[in-house]
């Protein structure tokens, strides 16, 4: 673990209007590690996975990835660099076989897409990638079935394969378990303990155990703002972080 | 979370939510297609038989706006762009022919070559620019762009200004006058026609139609895998521009007239009923439905005065009863339709 941070975050910054959402971020994450951010509700963890997948613009503050400054690219440009995210409200392509949203994400780093005449669905290499990512998250089986017909834990795993699809090793994951029963939750923490082997992860969770199962370090956002950054361990035992979150959940 | 993201510009909701991947967008789509345009081969047959010639000349009509119902339905259907100014685009072309006509250039290769580029330039302009907003917003300024290339036709008195100008004859290829035969014209039309719905469905279905398809259905999605939708929507923009140009270099030839009347909104609020008739993203539903749409139009004509009062109630039915147009009214029938 004594490698250059892959993601290196400082001093990010985000408001809106007079309500600073993102306050003087700054973490980095090494490579293989699984780096969890827990906060209550509100604390801005969305903002910051949207800040760093750049789908939002900061106001302050540097983003590095893999050694290069990716604050000023837009989310397209850092996917191709390896960073890709999934959302915490379920966003596949409800329409199209669960195939092609794997599909879809290798056709985006696959050559041009200003091909006019031979048909995508057809391309072998294309659709060999997507089911190597679906098998990676058990859904090869359910690769022609349509997205929309999916349950609500085979998306959140077809999320996840859209990603690995999409040939990041950066993944951010924005909750993951949100909404998942207890059996799914355990498959879910089973496939991210997998993940951990080959991918740098970001990882947002109410979730606790899984947490706490699953990650190297933890950093804990309230208000916008980091409190604390360390061991699953040390977190845990932190006072402040007791009582500005942990306590909460526990009394809850 | 929704402010937060950026999602495409111009993807309309609505639009995209229509059902998709029915039977009839997959090979029964072609079965369909295959058998309008059979009917439509034989129907000079007929017209002889009948000894009815207009009835030819009224079909022509027919597959020249089913063209360009096509053309929209990739931009309204599969790109999720409720375009309200998509007859400028035929108002272009068919002015093409007219502007060259005038000036002695009368062969249909470089007039079409000349309709496709202005066309495509008009559109990849005015395009760039609408695909800049979203939602009512790109309808309304796609209707403000028809409205300028309208009045500027208006404007155009070398070439007729408000009333327009009549060609001294149709086209001509390679000094030969062929279109001068009805027939000729009517089986030109309907080659075009096949071959641009062809094409078409090669397209939607091709890497380009995919990300086309997959931006209407989810835009975040497709940022977040690293599409820019914006380039993808302009290409179908323009190409759907261009193959909308060539429906007028047809209606000009048809016609032997040419008029700003060929552009108004109007004209553009009839080829999105006709995409929306037929079913939208079927293409073949773009077929149907300005076949529909122009066939009931002539027919309540017969009885009264206010046959557009009439049509106006027929859609409101067929919408408010036929979820998915004609062709999801026929999967209905045929229970083809998939979940
Ligand atoms: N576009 C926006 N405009 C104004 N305020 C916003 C916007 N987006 C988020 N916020 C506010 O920023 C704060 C942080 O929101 P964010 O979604 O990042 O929280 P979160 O930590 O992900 O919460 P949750 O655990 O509920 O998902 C909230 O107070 C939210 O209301
Ligand atoms: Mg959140």
């Amino acid at each position: 673990m004594s490698d250059a941070p892959i993601l290196s975050v400082a001093g990010l910054r985000k408001a809106y209007g007079a309500l600073t959402v993102t306050d003087d971020v700054s973490f980095d994450v090494r490579p293989g590690e699984l780096h969890a951010i827990i906060g209550p509700n509100g604390a801005g963890k969305t903002t910051l996975i949207h800040q760093l997948s750049g789908s939002l613009r900061s106001d302050a503050g540097r983003v590095s990835f893999a050694g290069e400054d990716i604050t000023r690219l837009d989310m397209v440009e850092r996917v191709r660099r390896g960073v890709a995210r999934s959302f915490q409200i379920t966003s596949v392509l409800e329409g199209f076989s669960v195939l092609e949203n794997a599909a879809l994400a290798v056709q985006a780093r696959s050559g041009s897409s200003f091909r006019f005449f031979a048909p995508a669905a057809r391309e072998a290499q294309l659709n060999a990638l997507a089911m190597d990512a679906l098998a990676r998250v058990q859904l090869d089986d359910r690769a022609q079935r349509r997205a929309g017909s999916l349950s609500h834990g085979e998306k959140r795993k077809l999320e996840i394969a859209i990603a690995l699809a999409s040939g990041a090793r950066l993944l951010l994951l924005d909750e993951p378990l949100a909404g998942a029963g207890k059996e799914e939750t355990a498959v879910l923490v089973e496939l991210m303990q997998d993940l951990k082997q080959t991918h740098t992860i970001v990882l947002i969770e109410h979730d606790m155990e899984a947490v706490f199962a699953l990650a190297d370090q933890v950093s804990v956002l309230v208000y916008g703002r980091m409190i604390a950054t360390g061991t699953a361990a040390s977190v845990r035992s932190d006072p402040d972080v007791r009582a500005a979150y942990l306590g909460e959940e526990e009394a809850a | 979370m929704s402010a937060a993201s950026q999602v495409s510009p111009a993807a309309t909701p609505g639009v995209a939510e229509h059902r998709q991947g029915g039977m009839l967008a997959g090979r029964g789509a072609a079965m369909a297609a295959a058998v309008i345009f059979l009917l439509l081969a034989l129907l000079p047959l007929a017209a002889t038989a009948l000894n009815d010639p207009f009835l030819m000349v009224t079909a022509t009509r027919i597959m020249i706006f089913a063209l360009a119902a096509l053309s929209l339905d990739l931009v309204l259907g599969y790109g999720a762009m409720v375009s309200f100014g998509h007859a400028a685009f035929i108002g272009i072309g068919a002015y093409a022919v007219a502007i060259l006509s005038a000036n002695g250039v009368g062969d249909i290769l470089v007039q079409a070559i000349a309709a496709v580029a202005a066309s495509a330039l008009f559109a990849l302009v005015t395009g760039a620019i609408s695909l800049r907003t979203r939602g009512v917003y790109f309808i309304m300024i796609t209707l403000a762009f028809g409205q300028m290339a309208y009045f500027f036709m208006v404007s155009l008195s070398a070439y007729g200004g408000d009333d327009g100008i009549t060609l001294p004859a149709r086209s001509t290829l390679f000094g030969a006058p062929l279109l001068d035969d009805d027939m000729a014209l009517f089986y030109a039309v309907l080659a075009v026609l096949i071959l641009a719905f062809a094409g078409l469905r090669a397209v939607v279905a091709s890497r380009f139609g995919r990300v086309l398809r997959g931006t209407r259905d989810n835009a975040q999605r497709m940022q977040a895998i690293g599409f820019s939708p914006f380039r993808y929507q302009l290409t179908a923009y323009v190409m759907a521009g261009a193959i909308a140009g060539i429906a007028g270099v047809f209606l000009a030839n048809q016609a032997e007239f040419v008029s700003p009347a060929y552009m108004t909104w109007q004209r553009s609020g009839e080829l999105i009923v006709m995409v929306v008739l037929g079913g939208m993203g079927t293409l073949v539903g773009a077929i149907a439905g300005a076949i529909a749409f122009l066939l009931v139009e002539d027919w309540l004509a017969i009885f009264s005065e206010h046959w557009k009062l009439g049509l106006g109630i027929l859609l409101v039915l067929l919408v408010l009863f036929t979820r998915g147009g004609i062709v999801g009214g026929v999967e209905r029938l045929t229970g083809r339709s998939q979940p």
